[in-house]
């Protein structure tokens, strides 16, 4: 079975750090970052970037829809 | 390949596998964090992008926090007063009945102020889809006891938790609509995980094609959290869901005819 390696991307200034994405994940891929945004929140961040398979399962459960997933075939 | 330029590669628009859909507005929701309420908006907006039908639906939006849903679907709109969407709806189908129509109401709304309106709707067997938002509590007025409040559950107006000997019996809406002749399609859902997200998409869509074949009512009910008056997280806040609302409010489909 082919291989598929993922990645997100979050619009982080429209992010709630609500985490329902981080506990979605079936890869342990999303924190919360340190850092917040400008309405002071928690955004969330790929912090273990190399675990991410494109499943697209923290797109469907965010709240606000500010995650982007990209998917392709491991080369 | 360093680990940067790996990322490069797959972020590319030829991979993009999920985003927003169109249907849904840029305008930041402006609902709590974690709320139910925009998993719900982005589930009905995907299925009417994937139904292509964005131009023939017809939104009934109610009281509550879900007041301002027209801000949020790029579809027509009309805002009911408290409890009385299902009417606007009857009259929307009837003079429309090529247009897709739906209210979205919250459970102070629907099973409270507005329980007569919603039962003689399913009982005529209108030709609409129902969103019955269940997070067990008034939300937008800040946490006050719905009708559909756990036995215990605290909230501003049940501080020492709901006294059912004086307060009466948490109500199970589904069950009891799914009794009459003129529902159709009776399931209660929920949004917290990927597979119930797509669960409710299914249910979503199945109860917009019923409208094409005026054969009664489709009511959608989703089982949600309200993190700011439950005063939980939104993480603990599905797992108090999951605990508490899942028993009592069991998931799955009442009728399908
Ligand atoms: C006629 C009338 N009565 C009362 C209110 C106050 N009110 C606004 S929202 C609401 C209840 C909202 O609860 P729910 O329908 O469960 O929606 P939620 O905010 O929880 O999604 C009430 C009682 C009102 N706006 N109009
Ligand atoms: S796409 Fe899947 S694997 Fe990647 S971050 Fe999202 S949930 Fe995790
Ligand atoms: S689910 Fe969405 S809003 Fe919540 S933390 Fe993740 S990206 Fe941010
Ligand atoms: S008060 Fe509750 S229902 Fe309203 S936006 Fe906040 S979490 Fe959602
Ligand atoms: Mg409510």
């Amino acid at each position: 079975m082919a291989k598929f390696i993922g990645a997100i991307v979050v619009d982080t200034e429209k992010c709630k750090g609500c985490g329902l994405c981080v506990v979605a994940c079936p890869t342990k891929v999303i924190e919360l970052a340190r850092d917040v945004n400008g309405k002071g929140y928690h955004y969330a961040h790929m912090a273990n970037a190399a675990a991410c398979i494109g499943c697209s399962s923290c797109g469907l459960v965010c709240p606000d829809t500010v995650i982007t997933v990209y998917r392709t075939k491991a080369s | 390949m360093t680990a940067t330029t790996e990322l490069k590669n797959i972020i590319n628009e030829e991979n993009v596998v999920y985003k927003k859909t169109s249907v849904l507005l840029d305008n930041e929701m402006h609902y709590c964090p974690g709320c139910t309420h925009g998993v719900i908006h982005k589930a009905i907006a995907e299925v009417i992008d994937d139904m292509d039908i964005q131009e023939k639906t017809i939104g009934v939006s109610p009281v509550g926090c879900s007041v301002l849903a027209y801000n949020y679907l790029d579809i027509d709109w009309q805002q009911a007063a408290h409890g009385r969407a299902p009417a606007l709806a009857t009259a929307t189908s009837r003079l429309m009945p090529e247009k897709y129509v739906f209210t979205y109401q919250g459970d102070g709304d629907l099973a409270s102020i507005g329980c007569a309106e919603i039962m003689h709707a399913c009982n005529r067997g209108e030709s609409i889809v129902v969103f019955f938002v269940n997070n067990a509590i008034y939300g937008m007025t800040g946490g006050q006891m719905a009708p559909t409040t756990l036995e215990g559950q605290v909230t501003a107006t049940s501080p020492y938790g709901r006294d059912c000997q004086t307060t009466g019996f948490p109500m199970r809406i589904s069950e009891m609509l799914a009794m009459l002749p003129g529902t159709r399609f009776v399931t209660r859902e929920s949004a917290e995980t990927p597979g119930a997200v797509r669960k409710l998409k299914k249910a979503i869509r199945k109860g917009f094609e019923n409208t094409r074949e005026n054969k009664g009512i489709s009511f959608i009910e989703i089982v949600g959290t309200c993190s700011s008056g439950w005063k939980l997280s939104p993480v603990k806040s599905n797992e108090w869901m999951k605990e508490n609302m899942f028993p009592y409010y069991p998931l799955g489909t009442l009728k399908d005819e």
